[in-house]
């Protein structure tokens, strides 16, 4: 066991309908090699030998790729630290005697589930709006080398199919908005030449369900990039921007 | 009952083709009547759910994620075996298949790991043709790396996190279904029961994580698609929701369980760093490639590390103990992961382990990034490159490589791999036994199959790594949507299933029942403490190395925590609300009995195979042993009601191509 003491104002929420607030919870024995979730582990089970509620918090690979844990700390999407998520982010980036405040994602289009944990059903549905390549799993398909793919291509198309959806982007924008996520996944897509004859509906289609989701508009800050925790470039959005230009003009 | 494998007759290359021609199929009119379910939304689920509603039968996918697109598949980082032979090392579908029977110490089905190495070149042209973005050369052709236990570069990666890339391609496949309304999904729901009406599965019983709902869910077929049991550990590089809990159900309704000891403990992982620990992470071993494993030749220099006097680059290369290459001259630091991992327990049992614990080795790039920086050197016809050049040249090149594990280490360890040698440990990382699948992938209870992790056929008593995904995405893209046809055909007259039937009362009343029991107990101790206790007993008596004595000790302990942990545990909160305490609860209570199971199979198991190593049975070097005339089966477990007195059956495994011998890697 470590020896920082914390101080931690944690988000409490019983439902979906219920009235939130911020509660304040001392935290000590904390040692600077712990997770920021092994940290919250050792809260929730001295609450639970207190017969208290547990914080509800999402989290799943602990390894920083499954996009599962999302809270927002001290005002930044998986707090401070760049290019991790919030299983990631270890307490020897806090110093003894540290408030901490930890907030669920927030943005209309993801309703809080309960504490820190919110429905992120909306990215879902984006996708089924589109992000697929419409190619059944025969397996009868042409050899995988039958088309070459230039390297520069496949790697930024790789760099935005790192997106692990964890709407950290959406969290961090004034707007709330879900720019960055559908334009990894239209941009991936479309620079690969499997996902160009589908291109422009896809464009359409994933744009649309996102205004019908309730996201915001994209203004450009750039909040998102800065906290991705997968680096994924601005990039992206001007590519999903062309693409979705060309598509709504050139529409049959 | 007489276990069946259902091998088809003919010669191994003609089998899974002629089986597929003369099997039943379901005429498309007929599928629009017939409905299944799918738990698990993993590379096998994820692909099955895809594949049969592509084909028209109405499906049900549940998760316990928040989506589909999080399955713990995601973790898998080193790539996916295929015999492509796109490198020209002389691969084949023969050799593949014969890899994985050796590396699975032949005590795997040959029918299944052929059909297994038959497919795996159809899951890459598949994955490209879903957009995976699979690394490429400047070419623009695949690229390939090697992995443990093979001669050949047959693996194909993304950067070092294949699975995420191949899960997505799987998710986009189900999601495109699902905007067609051919899915239903069903995330943040949690399979607590299989339901059997008339001696078939006929559904199952879920619960909403959200509202605490207990819902019926009917089905022609059920499919569990639900990963491997590996958190029963505690410590594993599972993810932290990864629970043995569809199949135990399961397993409780009739389903079979083969070889549960057969555990996978991977060499390469970040060591334990103290109490608070949740969770154990993963270095690929794509990292073995380039990668040297060693700890000090000298006791006195190990001890000095451990007192943090001296640092793994104050040692000269003179002593310097490379064991695996001094142990494995043929295979090196490539030998497959069961014995690269006892070979770091034994060094670290002998008193040479490098950190605080005593508990790890070096994995040192030292070399590779000299190889790599002499190489740029030449490429950019440099002449006389200082050593620092070379060093600065070399680190980009391993940076471009492993990049991300190299940052995930810093994050973890707060210490900068670049320059000092990674330390590493085994641990819990994949289980190869599962439930009991005839060569159909069904269970012994008719209309519940079993693909992926989750079942026990293609990997015996060790898997060769890149070859999980190949068998998730075989069983489900290309394995399952055939077989499950045959058994449907019967039903296409069988209509609707009803679900308010006696079976689906009685399966509902014992979920319902037990969670109350959680939530009325009133105990003093989190589901952690029994857990981590499980953990505990579970790592030094049935782990890396087992014996009679400490096996049936861990029986009896179990038996204490189990039952303890029924007086004792507390549940916060209530069940009519997402809870993740009951969560937790429901699926320690599994692992509490699975436990015994698997220390049961490991002692009833007298010969070391793969990663199962029994200390009784070892050659005068320290290699398992074998015992053929005795073993050379899959012990498939029938419930009785209590895991001590379950009863174990035989499945002879018989080897036909594969001829029998000690497993080699000298």
């Amino acid at each position: 066991m470590g020896n920082m003491k914390l101080n931690l104002k944690i988000w409490r929420q019983a439902g979906p309908k219920a009235k939130g607030e911020m509660k304040t919870y001392p935290v000590n024995d904390v040692s600077e090699d712990m997770s920021f979730l092994e940290m919250l582990d050792i809260l929730n089970d001295d609450l639970v030998r207190k017969g208290d509620e547990p914080i509800a918090f999402d989290h799943d690979c602990r390894e920083g790729i499954c996009g599962m844990c999302s809270l927002f700390i001290d005002g930044e999407a998986h707090g401070p630290g760049r290019g991790i998520t919030t299983c990631q982010l270890h307490m020897r980036k806090f110093k003894d005697g540290d408030t901490i405040h930890v907030e669920p994602w927030r943005a209309q289009a993801f309703p809080v589930i309960k504490d820190l944990v919110v429905d992120r059903g909306s990215f879902d549905r984006i996708q089924a709006a589109g992000g697929f390549v419409s190619v059944n799993t025969s397996g009868n398909l042409v050899d995988g080398n039958a088309l070459p793919i230039s390297k520069p291509d496949s790697d930024t198309a790789f760099d935005a199919a790192t997106c692990i959806g964890c709407g950290a982007c959406v969290a961090s924008c004034p707007n709330s908005s879900a720019m960055l996520f559908v334009s990894a996944k239209v941009s991936q897509l479309s620079l690969l030449p499997q996902g160009r004859p589908e291109a422009k509906m896809r464009a359409l289609n994933m744009v649309e369900q996102m205004d019908k989701e309730g996201f915001g508009s994209c203004s450009a800050i750039g909040a998102c990039e800065v906290e991705c925790p997968k680096g994924i470039s601005l990039e992206h959005i001007a590519r999903l921007n062309r693409e979705y230009l060309v598509a709504s003009v050139t529409k049959e | 009952m007489k276990l069946d494998s259902k091998i088809p007759e003919g010669p191994i290359d003609k089998k899974w083709t002629d089986h597929k021609d003369h099997i039943r199929i379901v005429a498309p009119s007929n599928k629009r009547r017939i409905d299944i379910i799918v738990v698990g939304t993993g590379l096998a689920g994820g692909a099955a759910a895809a594949s049969l509603a592509e084909m028209g039968y109405n499906v049900k996918a549940f998760c316990f994620q928040d989506s589909a697109r999080r399955a713990h598949s995601i973790a898998a980082q080193g790539g996916i075996n295929a015999a492509k032979n796109y490198q020209n090392d002389g691969d084949s579908t023969f050799r593949l298949f014969y890899d994985t029977v050796k590396g699975g110490d032949y005590r795997s089905r040959e029918a299944n790991v052929y059909r297994l190495a038959e497919v795996s070149a159809n899951i890459i042209d598949q994955c490209v043709a879903q957009g995976v973005p699979f690394a490429r050369d400047y070419g623009g052709l695949l690229d390939n790396r090697s992995f443990g236990g093979v001669q050949v570069s047959r693996t194909f990666y993304a950067r070092g996190q294949t699975g995420q890339q191949l899960l997505l391609g799987a998710y986009s496949a189900l999601m495109r279904q699902v905007g067609k309304g051919a899915v239903k999904m069903y995330d943040r729901h949690e399979m607590l029961d299989v339901v059997v009406v008339d001696g078939k599965a006929r559904g199952i019983i879920a619960r909403n994580l959200i509202t605490g709902e207990i819902e019926r869910h009917g089905a022609h077929a059920v499919l569990l698609c639900t990963g491997g049991y590996g958190n029963v550990f505690f410590l594993s590089t599972n993810a932290m929701g990864c629970n043995v809990t569809a199949a135990w159900k399961a397993h409780k309704r009739g389903a079979y369980m083969a070889n549960p000891c057969y555990t996978q403990i991977h060499p390469t992982c970040i060591p334990v760093s103290g109490t608070h620990q949740s969770k154990l992470t993963l270095m690929s071993e794509s990292l073995r490639n380039d990668g040297r494993i060693w700890v000090p030749k000298y006791i006195e220099d190990s001890k000095a590390i451990r007192e943090g006097k001296k640092k793994g680059n104050d040692i000269a290369e003179a002593d310097r103990d490379y064991y695996l290459e001094r142990r494995y001259p043929a295979f090196g630091n490539l030998v497959p992961r069961d014995v690269a991992s006892r070979a770091a327990k034994e060094r670290c049992d002998a008193g040479y382990g490098v950190n605080k614990t005593g508990e790890a080795v070096y994995l040192d790039f030292g070399a590779a990034i000299e190889r790599y920086g002499k190489l740029q050197a030449n490429i950019h016809n440099m002449e006389n490159p200082s050593p620092e050049k070379i060093k600065e040249m070399g680190t980009e090149v391993i940076s471009e490589k492993y990049g991300n594990l190299f940052d995930m280490y810093e994050n973890i360890v707060g210490e900068n791999p670049y320059m000092h040698a990674m330390k590493i440990y085994p641990a819990v990382h994949y289980t190869m036994g599962g439930l009991w699948v005839d060569y159909n992938l069904q269970t012994t209870v008719p209309g519940l199959f079993c693909l992926g992790e989750a079942n026990f056929s293609d990997h015996g008593a060790n898997r060769l790594g890149a070859s999980a995904l190949m068998q998730g995405l075989a069983d489900g893209y290309f394995v399952v949507p055939y077989t499950v046809g045959d058994y449907l055909a019967d039903d296409i007259r069988t209509g609707a299933i009803d679900t308010k039937s006696a079976a689906f009362d009685e399966a509902e009343k014992g979920v319902t029942d037990r969670i109350n029991h959680f939530l009325n107990n009133k105990g003093t101790k989190p589901v952690d403490d029994f857990h981590r206790q499980l953990g505990k007993v579970m790592w030094e008596k049935c782990g890396m190395a087992r014996n009679a004595q400490g096996l049936q000790e861990a029986i009896v302990e179990i038996r204490q925590i189990r039952e303890e942990f029924w007086k004792d545990v507390r549940v916060t909160g209530k069940g009519n609300e997402f809870n993740q305490e009951l969560e937790k609860a429901g699926r320690v209570a599994d692992f509490l009995e699975l436990g015994e199971l698997m220390c049961k199979d490991a002692l009833e198991r007298n010969e070391s195979c793969g990663g199962h190593f029994r200390e009784e049975y070892q050659t005068s070097e320290g290699e398992a042993m074998r015992d053929d005339d005795n073993f050379a089966h899959a012990a498939a477990w029938e419930w009785t009601g209590d895991p001590g007195t379950s009863n174990r059956h035989k499945e002879e495994m018989k080897f036909d191509v594969v001829k029998l011998t000690q497993r080699s890697y000298k």
